[in-house]
C-alpha cells in the first residue's frame, strides 16, 4: 500500500511555515546558519534558506554534514558505504545551528550529525528541523521544528522525493501487505 | 565488482575502482582540513605497520591516517624485531595476527610479499612497496595530486557537494616518468594507474636503467630527455635508487645530472603550466636542481599532505566493512 503524505504543494506550504517558525522563534535570522544532512536533508536547508533570506532580506548561510564516518552501526553494515562528504565552509562557533533532516525516525542520524557538528566548533544552540517526524524514536532526542508528524508503523517506509534529487516534490508512506 | 579484500597493486584495480577511491579522498581532504581532523569511523580497530625496509613519509602517512580514523595504530620495525633472530616473515606475521589485528600495511624488499601474505592470513593487507614491483597507494595519491590541479576536480561546481558530475579522468594528459624506471615500484604503478586513467605515459632514462619491454605496460620510451621533456603535461621525477643499484649502471651522478637532471637550465626553459611531481626523497643536486622547491610547478607538497587523505580512503574501504564496499552512491536510509 502507497499513501500519499504530502503532495508538492503540502511540502512547498510546509517549509514556508516552518521557515516562518524558524524566523520568529530566534527573532530574525542574525546569527543563524544551516546545515543540511546528507541527502535529502541538503536541498531541504536550502530551500529554508532562500525562504528565510526573502523575508528577513539578510543571506543566510547553508552548509552540509554527511554522517556516515559517524554511523552507530558503520561496524555492522554489510558493505561499507561510500562517503559523499560534508561541506561547512564557514564558521559555528558561538553560531546557533539550524540542523534539517527530511525524516526523523530513530534519532540515529542526528545524534551522529550533533557529534560531528560539534568537531566543527562550539555553536551558541542547536536547533533540529524535519520535514517529517515518523516516530520510533531509540534515543532521547526530538525535533524543535516539524513539518508532519506522522503515525507508522517500525517496517513502514517514508519515502521522500524532491526536485532538486528526485525531479519531483511528493511523500510517500509504504506500508507491506 | 563489490569485493575490495585487500589493496596489493594498481594492476588488481579497475578505473571505476581508482576513480571511486580518489572520490573517497577527496572527502577525507576535507576532514583533514577541520579544526578537530578525526572522524570515528575506524574505532576498536587495529592496524600494524610492518615495515621491513626504511621509511619516513609512506609509515608516518599511514600511521596519521590510521589514527585520523580512530583506528589504534602499531609500527613494527624490522631493526628491532625477531626477525634479526631468523623469525620467518610469515610466523611474525601470523603472530601479529593471532594478538586480533584488523590489517597489515607492509613494505618488504622482495616483490610479491604482499601477494603473499594475503593468501594465507585473514585480516586485510596493504602493499606499502614489494620490491621493485608496486607501489599501490603512491601511485593513487600521484594521480590524486594530478586529478587536483589538471583535472576536473578544481571544476567541481560549488553546493553540488555530492555531485561526481566533475569527475572524469586524466584523459589526454601526456606524463613523463624520468630516471630509475628498472628498479622503481612508484614508476611501475603510476604507468599502470595513468595508463587506467586515460593519460598517455612516456619514460626516459638511462639505457641501463629502463627495463626491457617496459613500453607492454603501456608507455613510450625515450632515452633522451631534451626530445620530450618540453612536450609533456607532468614531469614525474623519480629517486635515484642507491640501495638498489648495482655498480657500473651510470657513469657518474655528476653525468647522470647533466644527462637526466632537471637542472636549472632545463627548468627555465618550462612551460608555466606543466607540474612536477616526486615520490621523495629528493637527492638534490642529482635528479632535480634545488629550484623546485620554490617553483610553483613543484606538487610535491601537495603530494605529501594528499597522502594522507588517500591512505585514509585506502583504509577506510578496508576496514570499515567486511571485505564488501558499496560502490554506488546510494547509501539510503
Amino acid at each position: 500500500m502507497r499513501r500519499r503524505l504530502l503532495s508538492a504543494d503540502d511540502i512547498t506550504g510546509t517549509i514556508r511555515r516552518l521557515s516562518a517558525a524558524v524566523a520568529e522563534r530566534n527573532q530574525g535570522v542574525e546569527n543563524l546558519v544551516l546545515i543540511g544532512i546528507q541527502r535529502r536533508g541538503v536541498p531541504l536547508a536550502q530551500r529554508i534558506a532562500s525562504e528565510l533570506s526573502r523575508a528577513g532580506r539578510q543571506a543566510v548561510s547553508v552548509g552540509s554534514i554527511d554522517i556516515t564516518l559517524y554511523r552507530d552501526d558503520l561496524q555492522l553494515v554489510a558493505e561499507t558505504p561510500l562517503v559523499r562528504g560534508s561541506n561547512i565552509s564557514f564558521d559555528i562557533n558561538g553560531k546557533t545551528v539550524v540542523l534539517v533532516d527530511d525524516v526523523i525516525f530513530t534519532g540515529r542520524t542526528v545524534r551522529a550529525a550533533l557529534t560531528e557538528l560539534l568537531d566543527f566548533g562550539r555553536p551558541r544552540m542547536v536547533q533540529l528541523l524535519v520535514l517529517v517526524d515518523r516516530g520510533h524514536r531509540e534515543l532521547p532526542i526530538q525535533p524543535d521544528f516539524v513539518g508532519r508528524v506522522v503515525k507508522t508503523r517500525r517496517n513502514d517506509l517514508v519515502d521522500i522525493y524532491l526536485r532538486e534529487v528526485d525531479g519531483r516534490d511528493e511523500v510517500i508512506l509504504a506500508r507491506k501487505g | 565488482m563489490a569485493e575490495l579484500k585487500h589493496l596489493l597493486g594498481i594492476a588488481e584495480l579497475t578505473r571505476s575502482e581508482i576513480l571511486a577511491i580518489l572520490e573517497q579522498a577527496r572527502r577525507f581532504r576535507e576532514v583533514l582540513d577541520r579544526p578537530i581532523p578525526i572522524v570515528p569511523a575506524l574505532r576498536g580497530k587495529t592496524i600494524v605497520n610492518l615495515f621491513f625496509e626504511p621509511s619516513t613519509r609512506t609509515i608516518t602517512s599511514f600511521t596519521l591516517a590510521a589514527t585520523r580514523l580512530s583506528a589504534q595504530c602499531l609500527n613494527f620495525s624490522a631493526a628491532a624485531s625477531s626477525t634479526k633472530k631468523g623469525e620467518s616473515l610469515l610466523d611474525t606475521v601470523e603472530n601479529i595476527e593471532a594478538m586480533r589485528v584488523d590489517g597489515v600495511v607492509v613494505r618488504h624488499s622482495a616483490a610479491g610479499v604482499a601477494h603473499f601474505l594475503a593468501r594465507r592470513v585473514n585480516c586485510f593487507v596493504v602493499n606499502a612497496g614489494d620490491g621493485c614491483h608496486e607501489h599501490p597507494t603512491q601511485a593513487l595519491l600521484d594521480s590524486f595530486t594530478l586529478l587536483e590541479r589538471l583535472g576536473s576536480y578544481s571544476r567541481e561546481a560549488k553546493g553540488l557537494p555530492y555531485s561526481r558530475a566533475g569527475l572524469e579522468s586524466l584523459d589526454g594528459k601526456r606524463v613523463l616518468i624520468i630516471g630509475d624506471i628498472a628498479h622503481s615500484r612508484v614508476a611501475r604503478s603510476n604507468i599502470i594507474c595513468l595508463n587506467k586513467l586515460g593519460a598517455q605515459v612516456a619514460v626516459c632514462g638511462p639505457p641501463t636503467l629502463v627495463p626491457a619491454e617496459v613500453e607492454k605496460l603501456g608507455c613510450e620510451v625515450f632515452y633522451r630527455l631534451e626530445k620530450i621533456l618540453y612536450q609533456v603535461d607532468v614531469i614525474h621525477m623519480l629517486r635515484l635508487q642507491a640501495e638498489r643499484m648495482g655498480s657500473g649502471l651510470i657513469p657518474s651522478l655528476r653525468e647522470y645530472r647533466q644527462f637526466y637532471g632537471l637542472t636549472r637550465e632545463r627548468l627555465a626553459q618550462l612551460k608555466p603550466e606543466v607540474v612536477i611531481i616526486h615520490p621523495g626523497p629528493v637527492n638534490w643536486g642529482v635528479e632535480m636542481d634545488y629550484d623546485v622547491r620554490e617553483m610553483p610547478q613543484s606538487l610535491i607538497m601537495n603530494q605529501v599532505k594528499n597522502g594522507v587523505a588517500v591512505r585514509m580512503a585506502v583504509l577506510y574501504l578496508l576496514a570499515a566493512g567486511r571485505g564488501q564496499v558499496n560502490w554506488e552512491m546510494t547509501n539510503e536510509e
